[in-house]
């Protein structure tokens, strides 16, 4: 029995349609898993912070907001 | 210049590992680039051979090859994922203090053991991966202590999700440690002996050595730097990756595609013609998402794009970002069987991939050095005014490589293949390397432009971390750009 799925799956005629299945789908699949469902979008892309969620140091426009507080609380 | 103080946290995370393999980055970087520049002059004009065996381009060129890719590559890659694991998983490296420095030390003597052995004249003879066995060994047990790290720090993760950065990195881990196997499965002449011959042999080995040399261009020279600059083109810029989804299909794609396109580099040769053709589809279809992950690194910037002006780091990374998106097209296009007929055994295929090199891994990871390397010393940078002029001087130095070798290369394939009326060949093999004479002169000209830029750069670094070690002389800039202000 094993020996004839091994057969099968060693003619080409038969593996390559068979990846050609098995792959595409799997494309399909992660492209409609990334791609549907609003409350998977809004958590996919909440990931997209996870670089600014251990600073050490102020980021860019934090540093910008904090300059300007400063500023405002100094007078300048 | 500027010397304010930024707060460094070295308790929480292995942050030791991570300088040193950053400070070997740069000294590998620029002895590697030394020598690409000292076999290109040699090629312009051959007398610097001296007639002395072991500076000859035969043995300098995987001294070159060996020290920008895993010298300076591999160090760059070691460096910024032991940061960016620990960052974004907010846990210290897995392993302690001693499987990390095994690591550095195992990295660092294969790359320098590797080197000297070419000098002698011992090689295997495989592009890209000319290390004797025993040094293939010592790679094996320093790849599989580097998993181990990099995978345990990700199980004991304080954050729930794996950022996308490493995904590319396991991706770049698991695919070399495949590739360095089975590309590297040798028989050695006896067991004291240094020379091997490789298990398999004639189209067999040429289809596993262009298996391993386009996946290592896929995964250690493409994954892995994706993975840097998914997290350093949103730290610099300041704002998230422009779309995380579009991160997510980037991967799998790229990481699924990849595999199946080494056999373009052998086109018109012993194998089978239907493997050529998968090849050649597959490197075309790779095409959509290269591209998918150009315009993800560089929406970025969008609502931002001032920072081109006045951000030198900024500019390294999305001219990175440029570069690898203009060599993802060039690559597909080369694989085309009629355009490689033209383009293969010539010179155009050293321009492309120095427009990879270069252009992309080299520039992705300058940009990324020099966003770390002052919060790692937490300071900030020596001289952002240095950093612009590195930019020009890689900048011209790329454009100037790739413009000669697309000359010489295109030159040189349109002549070898050019017949007379009468059908013979219209030019000598000698006229083909007399016109080439020029472009490898501006080629060598071109990569002293980059390697001087790397110059500038090493003495910005050691300026800044000599800067970190000195508070004291810190204060008193300080206290001087104070009163100046």
């Amino acid at each position: 029995m094993i020996g004839d799925i091994f057969a099968w799956l060693g003619d080409m005629e038969n593996s390559k349609p068979l990846a050609l299945i098995l792959f595409f789908s799997a494309f399909v699949g992660i492209i409609l898993y990334v791609y549907t469902g609003k409350k998977r979008k809004q958590r996919l892309e909440s990931y997209k912070d996870i670089p600014f969620l251990d600073d050490d140091e102020l980021d860019p426009t934090q540093q910008e907001k904090q300059q300007v507080n400063n500023d405002e609380s100094t007078g300048k | 210049m500027s010397t304010n103080a930024v707060p460094v946290a070295t308790e929480q995370y292995n942050y030791g590992i991570v300088k040193k393999f950053a400070i070997m980055a740069m000294i590998w970087g620029v002895l590697g680039m030394l020598a690409g520049v000292y076999i290109a002059s040699e090629l312009a004009w051959p007398f610097l051979n001296f007639n002395i065996a072991e500076i000859t381009f035969g043995r300098l060129r995987p001294v070159h090859t060996t020290l920008v890719i895993f010298g300076f590559g591999g160090s760059a890659l070691f460096a910024t994922s032991y940061y960016i694991v620990q960052r974004t998983c907010q846990a210290r490296l897995w392993g302690g203090s001693i499987l990390p420095e095994f690591t550095f030390w195992g990295w660092q003597l294969s790359i320098g053991l590797g080197v000297l052995f070419y000098m002698a004249g011992y090689t295997q003879g495989r592009e890209y991966a000319e290390f004797i066995w025993p040094v293939d060994l010592l790679i094996t047990v320093t790849w599989v202590a580097y998993f181990a790290i990099f995978a345990m720090t990700l199980v004991k993760r304080s954050q729930p999700h794996i950022y996308v950065a490493n995904w590319f990195f396991m991706a770049f881990i698991l695919a070399t440690a495949l590739l360095h196997i089975f590309n590297n499965l040798q028989v050695p002449v006896a067991w004291n002996s240094l020379e091997s011959y490789a298990l398999f042999s004639g189209v067999q080995d040429a289809m596993t050595q262009w298996w391993y040399g386009h996946n290592a261009v896929g995964f250690f020279l493409t994954a892995a730097f994706l993975g840097m600059m998914y997290y350093f083109v949103p730290k610099q810029a300041g704002r998230p990756i422009y779309s995380y989804r579009l991160s997510i299909v980037h991967f799998w794609a790229l990481s699924f595609l990849y595999m199946w396109v080494g056999a373009h580099h052998l086109h018109w040769t012993a194998l089978p013609d239907w493997v050529s053709t998968l090849a050649a589809t597959f490197s075309i279809l790779l095409l959509l998402p290269s591209w998918g992950g150009m315009i993800n690194g560089i929406m970025t910037l969008s609502g931002a794009w001032e920072k081109l002006r006045t951000d030198p780091i900024m500019l390294f990374l999305i001219t990175a970002l440029a570069f690898y998106g203009m060599s993802t097209f060039e690559g597909p296009m080369m694989s085309l069987k009629s355009v490689n007929a033209l383009s293969h055994y010539t010179d155009w295929t050293v321009g492309h991939v120095h427009s990879g090199a270069l252009g992309w891994v080299a520039m992705i990871s300058i940009g990324s050095f020099y966003h770390l390397i002052p919060r790692l010393w937490g300071t900030t940078l020596y001289s952002t005014k240095l950093v612009f002029v590195h930019f020009w001087l890689a900048t011209i130095g790329v454009v100037l490589y790739i413009v000669a070798m697309w000359v010489a290369g295109i030159g040189q394939g349109l002549m070898l293949r050019a017949f007379d009326q009468y059908g013979n060949l219209a030019y000598t093999f000698i006229e083909t390397v007399s016109f080439m004479h020029i472009p490898y002169v501006v080629r060598a000209i071109g990569g002293a432009f980059f390697l001087s830029g790397m110059l500038v750069m090493g003495y910005n670094i050691r300026k800044t971390i000599a800067g970190a070690r000195q508070p004291a002389a810190a204060e008193g800039r300080d206290a001087v750009a104070a009163a100046a202000r």
